[in-house]
């Protein structure tokens, strides 16, 4: 069976920006209960600085300046702490300060001023991080977990109000049902190998592979099962029902937070278990490995889907939701990309560029519209973008970047994000579906410039309401956004190096 | 291993029926707390099958999954049945049809 590791050989110090956060958030918690109900800034900023040398630990472990631990590879192959994780940590932990930022006056607002919120947001990016570092299914799954149930309570943070409550309720149930998938696939791939760490299953894979064994029925339904799973989490077309009820009910700083940070989490493990694990499950001797032609339609699905209801939506959460969905279907692109030997490398950097692109944009946008949303919930709809440079030319300007973003124009991060997963699908010969991506683009030009459009060409009452941490969170989503799109050597700066530590 | 002569495909089988039982409940069950016990029984099918296939492999990493499956699980319990009272209150009702505030 197995024997109890030295606790030297864990490597633990490798893992030290997670560890960092987990110990925090628990000491938060405990630090919380003395802190007085009426000064709870407190919290707040404890939070933020929390982040923030979380921040400074990944950053430093990305820029090589200082090296934790010795090696990447921690807790005996469960945790991997290269340079995708490093690069995950960054994303989501820049994701997490803005999300703080923006919840703060929200929260206020809203009369739901708990410290609940800020810790339970932690745990959530301590999932994430934990998920970018995953060396092994089992851990996939337990970060997979600490990510969501979080987050379900964060949805329905803002009980009793209805929408809270079902869209929290909703999101419950389809993410147990969600796991449910998962852990049966893993369990399956656990068949057929014999092994749910990521080095063995790649040798072992192989040795199916090479040998044309019938285990390999097994682990195509396994494979197929975490995908459903997984794509449930990322709210991939046909497993995105969940997507727009949730964001539409859920309180708008989770959502803010939420859509990126469950797509980071989600796209980090696609492309940990497909990438790293499973890579080299190929059929009749074919290059690209056998999951590469399902995700590929998947993502075509999904851009399709998401584009094209987007237009009809009059909510701009939902119309966020459904533009989520399209963008999940970008990044599938280029993980369908992961699939392909020669590209693998080029496909995770493509997809981590583009997560952090989506961040700064994604967080960017539904800080606006907390800065246009009314305290009991309304005033979400595409009429509140109405005149609203004319009140409000600085919010109105930065909607219109995000919105340019979105949609993909140069000279904003989202069109590098695109280019490097559109030349990343080229380069792994996967040219239809580059083309649906480019042919979706422009549909998505119509709902995201409607909305410019209705700022600056309309009139209205363009009421909103921007206090001083919103304004820093929509500034540096801003500069962010357009500082990555004018100057793109800093993102692939960022992301030259990244590989993934197993497999090859 | 085991005195049992039970050969693992049954026990695979019986796993792949609860999954599959599990799995139409979520899908046809209208009460909350009924959908919430189907996951719970997707979830151990997937347990009774990485127990088996744990036996057949004679590998400890079956039985540590299914430890975590059986913790992480505990731990979507609280929230979820927490969900659910909350939802009661409001609503007075945990049929999953009544969910409807966003249907356009």
């Amino acid at each position: 069976m197995f024997s109890v590791p030295d606790l030297s050989d864990l490597n633990a110090g490798a893992a030290l920006p997670a560890i960092f956060l987990g110990a925090y958030a628990c000491l938060l918690m405990i630090v919380d209960l003395f802190i007085p109900r009426t000064r709870k800034q407190i919290t707040v900023a404890l939070t933020l600085v929390g982040l923030g040398a979380a921040l400074a630990l990944s950053l430093l472990a990305l820029g090589d300046v200082v090296e934790f631990g010795d090696g990447a590879v921690a807790f005996g192959g469960m945790y991997v702490a290269d340079r995708f994780s490093d690069a995950v940590n960054v994303t989501v932990l820049i994701t997490a300060i803005l999300g703080v930022l923006v919840a703060y006056n929200y929260l206020e607002r809203i009369r739901r001023q708990r410290s609940e919120y800020y810790y339970l947001l932690l745990f959530t990016t301590l999932g994430v991080m934990v998920m970018g570092a995953a060396g092994d299914l089992v851990i996939v799954f337990v970060a997979l977990e600490l990510l969501s149930i979080p987050l379900y309570i964060l949805s329905g943070f803002r009980w009793p109000q209805e929408a809270s409550e079902e869209s929290a309720l909703k999101y419950f149930i389809l993410g147990a049902f969600s796991s449910g998938f998962l852990v049966y696939g893993i369990a399956l791939v656990y068949g057929a190998t014999g092994t749910t760490d990521f080095r063995a299953l790649w040798q072992s894979i192989g040795q199916i592979v090479a040998d044309d064994a019938s285990s390999k029925y097994l682990l195509l339904v396994g494979t197929g099962l975490v995908l459903v799973g997984l794509g449930f989490k990322v709210a991939a077309v046909p497993f995105h029902m969940w997507t727009p009820d949730v964001y539409q009910g859920a309180p708008t700083s989770v959502v803010a937070y939420m859509s990126v940070a469950a797509k980071i989490g989600g796209f980090a493990a696609l492309a940990r278990v497909l990438g790293a694990g499973m890579g080299n499950l190929t059929l009749g001797g074919e290059a690209a490995a056998a999951w590469q032609s399902t995700v590929w339609i998947i993502a075509a699905l999904t851009m399709i889907l998401g584009n094209v209801v987007a237009i009809v939506q009059s909510d701009l959460k939902r119309l966020l939701a459904y533009s989520s969905i399209a963008h999940a279907g970008y990044l599938l692109i280029g993980v369908a990309a992961v699939g392909t030997p020669a590209v693998t490398d080029e496909a995770v950097r493509a997809v981590v560029m583009y997560l952090v692109a989506y961040a700064f944009t994604n967080v960017g946008a539904f800080a606006v519209i907390i800065a246009v949303e009314k305290d009991d919930a309304s005033n979400t709809g595409l009429d509140s973008m109405r005149g609203l440079a004319a009140r409000q030319p600085l919010l109105a300007a930065s909607m219109a970047v995000f919105m340019l973003s979105l949609t993909g124009i140069p000279l904003t991060a989202g069109f590098v994000g695109k280019w490097f997963v559109f030349k990343s699908a080229v380069a792994a010969d996967l040219i239809p579906v580059a083309v649906i991506g480019v042919l979706t683009s422009l549909v998505s030009a119509y709902y995201y410039l409607r909305i410019v459009w209705y700022m600056y060409f309309e009139q209205g009452k363009g009421e909103a309401y921007v206090p001083a941490p919103l304004a820093w969170a929509i500034s540096i989503a801003t500069v962010g956004t357009l500082a990555l799109g004018i100057f793109p050597y800093l993102l692939s700066d960022l992301a030259n190096g990244i590989t993934l530590a197993f497999g090859r | 291993m085991g005195s049992s002569g039970v050969s693992i495909e049954l026990y695979v089988l019986l796993s792949a029926v609860l999954f599959i039982m599990g799995t139409i409940g979520v899908l046809l069950r209208r009460n909350a707390i009924l959908v919430f016990m189907s996951v719970e029984l997707m979830l151990n099918a997937a347990n009774l099958a990485l127990v088996a296939f744990a036996r057949q492999w004679a590998g400890g990493d079956g039985h540590l999954m299914v430890f975590f499956v059986m913790t992480v699980a505990a731990a979507e319990v609280a929230v979820g049945l927490a969900l659910i009272v909350a939802i009661f209150r409001t609503k007075k009702s945990i049929d999953i049809d009544n969910l409807h505030l966003f249907k356009e």
